[in-house]
């Protein structure tokens, strides 16, 4: 079936798509790309926010229709015969619509009634839906009630009720923790090496491109690189380089002044070093040779995400914006060693349910402390307990040495706080959200003016200042969102998973405006997805059902498993091994409890 | 691969099968999202017993003062009068500011004064009584005054009868209510009620379950399976269809059991101008909800242009002749007039065809436009 020389399942000829915003403004969201998906390749779409990667997926579904050029999807033109490509295909949207309000079985069932799957095919393929998926057990649950991973799944499964011939998917591992994508991905990739499926997904994860057959590269609607990833990872070859940084220097503080460099193409925290993305070959890039300048600096193998930084950061104007220049009006000055959040055997409980379970750690002033775990691990609960929004069942919990839960309302004066997918008014434009969240805070008069032109300034917000807050690109709705936390300049910024669903780009630019905060004096508390971001931060916490697994300095949290010595563990491997460990443990102590009764 | 094309996605069989799977959902939608259930069975029942016990448009037991200025036998029988009829709370006084007082404190609604003379004029035959009434809500004065009135004359019919004037002739006020016999408001509230249910269920609940779907993305997931746009608008359709039927049963046992107002007409001619005119409730509903695609917005507006409407504008509280102009040439776009004259006819009249048929007839011509435009108009792209 999956011959060479069949024709792509999936070819576009110069496609072009432009939206008008409700401001007015054009954008064009892919201008005359051309691309194919080999039959049986799983082929990975990647791309900073706004390169055209859901347009194009919803142009092969047939969702919407090319404004010139043609895409054919499984030999059909799917502007003309949207119908007949949709019965062949399977889709899954950013957010896959399931019926919250219906089971798992019933979500099944509604999708295998549309496909008019028989009774019979339908005894064959759910059992091995259902096992694939790990869902047999939830089948009576309400779609509404599953966690962010197993939704995500019971949408695959729904999209596999009968075979597909292409399965498009659409960012389908945004905001599910790592074990959850890693099961994803082992049914994504099964289904393609065992069954020929052709597969189309779009990702932010760049790590997750380098698993596939085939990579797109799109930015800003223009195609930069399609071919097998190996082929963008490769354009970094001879320029990719782990620096041991110098004695009494930390991992990220060398990462802030490299990345801040113009010779620098890219540098990322890993494991206690800093890997380094040079312009040219070593030794051949003058500008690099001086960044690099006296420290020690090893070669290493080039990988996807590399090569990606490499090709956007060749074409014209993908600076990182001025993030790590952020200033603060008036830096914190507090002892290193002062403990500002402490938090000993803290409970929370709804209803029988302990959401929250005994969790104790603490943080010191300018640190920054992670706290990492899966979907449902409790670190919005813990959140909303130091932030004094939701009272603790037991324990205590005391930041910048008060309960803000008890405290007067004056001593929230003294956090911050960016809740899940930012609380903005979308209807609201930028300086109407800044005047508005700077009245709230008391800030008055010339205060409030000062406090509002510096949150422009700092985060380049002057260009959207017109525009709903709830159209801003992805990118500067963070922006925006850090910079209402900061106007009432507090000590503790709490920040609740920031970046989830955000690109490479913009993740690196915030992570340099963390690691500026945190260099002023403040003291930072993130909750991440990604566990690379963990290298970011002075300590973590590993969290699963309420517990603390784990916790630590990047590296002695990477070390807890023991490590076979020579061979280093990533944290996202660290983090899978942890949380595993730990449910084999409490699976077992149940077993045994049971059997003992 | 592709052994099963079109024909089997293209069946009459396999439409059937999706059109019911569609309104299973629905159903287990309905029965499980305590705000549905919220919008289709306890609001209108809340209407229900508003409409029923709340609200009334009778007017009993309005306190009132009797000034009683001499105490002659024949003043203290007019007295009498007012004390034991069911629609005046009244206390009697002697002096006339007394009762001043208290209708300035908003104690009493009016004031029945009867002069010390009373008795010489009587006997002169140009008797007079002062009858003085709040007037701060006019209808419910209009409506005191009248009783006031009938109670003075009916004390004089019944002297007369009993020939105790006879110098002076009786006054005889032949009164007489057609169609509401009973003058209970409920015989005209309830037509308005079964309106406003229906409205309720056919345009707002169908409005914001269709814009929930745009916003949730459950359509852009539905979108990309061989449903047809039909199809999914027929699963939307048939399960609020049903549920607007028993509403209106609702509505119908309601008024015969509570408030024992009889349908006078036949129970076809009701159900059939209902499902008519749920019809195009269902019509604007979806209609609504795919030209904003949000709850919100969706919710906001279905209000504004077919419940609010339904309302004021449908003739059942407001008479629509006594409207301006402009505002009754604009009730003849409201489907809910047309359908408020069929229910005033069946609840109150009778099958009077007259007004059946022409109404019933607007009422089928937009329930065809409304469900061809949203055909036409609703498709299968995010575009």
């Amino acid at each position: 079936m999956s011959t060479a020389a069949s024709p792509p399942v999936l070819e576009g000829r110069s496609v072009s798509k432009g939206y008008r915003l409700p401001t007015g403004e054009a954008i064009q969201a892919l201008d005359a790309v051309s691309v194919e998906v080999p039959r049986g390749t799983l082929t990975a779409l990647v791309g900073p926010d706004g390169a055209g990667k859901t347009t194009l997926i919803r142009l092969s579904a047939g969702l919407i229709s090319v404004d010139s050029g043609t895409l054919s999807v499984l030999g059909e033109n799917v502007a003309r015969h949207p119908e007949r490509v949709q019965e062949r295909l399977g889709y899954m949207p950013q957010r896959f619509g399931l019926y919250e309000d219906l089971t798992v079985g019933e979500n099944l069932d509604l999708y295998a009634d549309m496909h008019g799957v028989t009774a019979a095919e339908r005894s064959a393929r759910y059992p091995r839906l259902l096992g694939m998926t790990a869902l047999e057990p939830f089948t009576r649950r309400l779609a509404g009630q599953l966690s962010g991973g197993m939704k995500q799944k019971l949408g695959l499964a729904c999209t596999l009720v009968r075979s597909p011939e292409l399965l498009l998917l659409d960012e389908p591992t945004v905001g599910v923790d790592p074990l959850s994508r890693r099961d994803l991905w082992a049914i994504i990739t099964q289904l393609v090496r065992e069954q020929g499926l052709t597969v189309l997904v779009s990702t932010s994860y760049l790590n997750e491109a380098e698993r596939c057959d085939r990579s797109i590269v799109l930015r800003e609607g223009k195609l930069l690189a399609q071919g097998p990833p190996t082929e963008v990872s490769e354009l970094a070859l001879g320029r990719v380089f782990l620096v041991q940084p110098p004695a009494g220097q930390s991992a990220r503080s060398l990462q802030a002044r490299l990345i801040d460099d113009p010779g620098i193409v890219d540098a990322v925290p890993e494991g206690g070093q800093v890997r380094v993305v040079t312009p040219g070959e070593s030794g051949k890039d003058l500008a690099a040779g001086i960044a690099l300048r006296g420290l020690e600096v090893a070669a290493a193998e080039p990988m996807f995400e590399d090569g990606f930084m490499t090709l956007l950061r060749s074409t014209p104007g993908e600076g990182l914006a001025a993030a790590g220049s952020m200033t603060l009006e008036r830096p914190h000055h507090a002892l290193r060693e002062d403990v500002v959040v402490s938090v000993r055997e803290l409970v929370r409980r709804f209803g029988s349910f302990v959401a929250v379970d005994r969790v104790s750690f603490e943080v010191r002033s300018g640190e920054i402390f992670g706290l990492l775990g899966p979907n449902g691990a409790g670190k919005t609960t813990t959140f909303r307990m130091l932030c004094g929004l939701l009272p603790a069942s037991s324990g205590t919990l005391r930041v910048a040495g008060m309960d803000l839960r008890k405290a007067r309302a004056s001593a929230r004066q003294r956090i911050g706080y960016v809740a899940q997918k930012f609380s903005l008014y979308g209807q609201l434009s930028v300086s109407e959200n800044l005047e508005f969240f700077a009245s709230a805070y008391g800030l008055h008069r010339r205060r409030r003016r000062e406090r509002i032109a510096w949150a422009l300034e700092e985060f380049e917000l002057e260009r959207m200042i017109r525009l709903p807050s709830g159209q801003l690109p992805g990118g500067y709705r963070q922006r925006l969102a850090m910079a209402i936390a900061l106007l009432h300049e507090p000590e503790i910024l709490f920040l609740d998973e920031p970046t989830s669903g955000a690109d490479p780009l913009a993740r690196r630019e915030f992570w340099r405006r963390i690691t500026a905060l945190a260099e002023q004096g403040v003291t930072i508390i993130v909750t991440t997805h990604f566990m690379v971001e963990a290298e970011y931060c002075d300590r973590v916490a590993i969290m699963d059902a309420g517990r603390v697994l784990a916790q630590g300095t990047p590296a002695e949290v990477r070390g807890w498993t023991g490590a076979e010595p020579g061979h280093a563990l990533t944290m996202e491997d660290a983090f899978i091994r942890i949380v595993e460990s730990a449910r084999g443990q409490a699976t077992s102590r149940s077993e045994h409890a049971g059997g003992a009764a | 691969m592709n052994t099963h094309g079109r024909s089997l996605h293209g069946g009459a069989l396999a439409r059937a099968r999706r059109i019911w799977s569609l309104v299973r959902k629905e159903t287990h939608q309905v029965v499980r999202d305590p705000s549905s259930i919220a919008t289709g069975i306890v609001l209108p029942l809340i209407l229900i017993l508003l409409f029923g016990y709340g609200l009334s448009l009778d007017v009993t037991n309005v306190p009132i003062a009797v000034v009683l200025e001499a105490p002659t036998p024949e003043a203290a029988e007019l007295a009498a009068g007012f004390q034991l009829s069911p629609y005046f709370d009244a206390s009697l006084l002697t002096a006339m500011h007394e009762a001043e007082t208290l209708m300035l404190e908003r104690k009493v609604d009016a004031i029945v004064r009867i002069r010390p003379d009373f008795a010489r004029e009587l006997s002169l035959g140009a008797a007079e009584v002062q009858i003085l009434v709040h007037g701060t809500d006019a209808n419910k004065a209009r409506i005191i005054q009248a009783y006031a009135q009938g109670a003075v004359a009916q004390w004089s019919a019944r002297r007369a009868a009993e020939g105790k004037d006879p110098a002076a002739g009786p006054v005889l006020v032949r009164d007489r209510l057609w169609f509401n016999p009973a003058n209970d408001s409920h015989h005209f509230l309830i037509p308005g009620l079964v309106v406003l249910v229906m409205t309720l269920i056919g345009a707002l609940l169908t409005s914001m379950v269709m814009a929930r779907e745009w916003e949730r993305g459950t359509l852009e997931s539905l979108f990309v399976t061989p449903v047809r746009i039909d199809e999914i608008l027929l699963g939307k359709t048939i399960p609020y269809f049903v549920l607007g039927m028993i509403g209106l049963s609702l509505c119908l046992l309601a008024a015969r059991f509570l408030f024992a107002v009889p349908v006078r007409g036949s129970i076809w001619v009701l159900a059939g101008a209902s499902m008519l005119y749920l019809l195009v409730a269902l019509g604007a509903g979806l209609f609504i909800s795919t030209a904003t695609r949000s709850q919100f917005v969706a919710s906001q507006i279905t209000v504004l242009v077919t419940f609010l409407p339904a309302f004021m504008l449908s003739g059942f509280l407001f008479d629509l002749r006594s409207m301006p102009a402009a505002v009754r040439a604009l009730t003849t776009i409201l489907p809910a007039r047309y359908y408020v004259a069929v229910l005033q006819s069946s609840f109150l009249a009778g099958d009077v065809w007259g007004v059946i048929v022409p109404n019933t007839a607007a009422l089928a011509v937009m329930a065809v436009v409304v469900l061809m435009l949203n055909r036409a108009i609703t498709r299968k792209s995010l575009d």
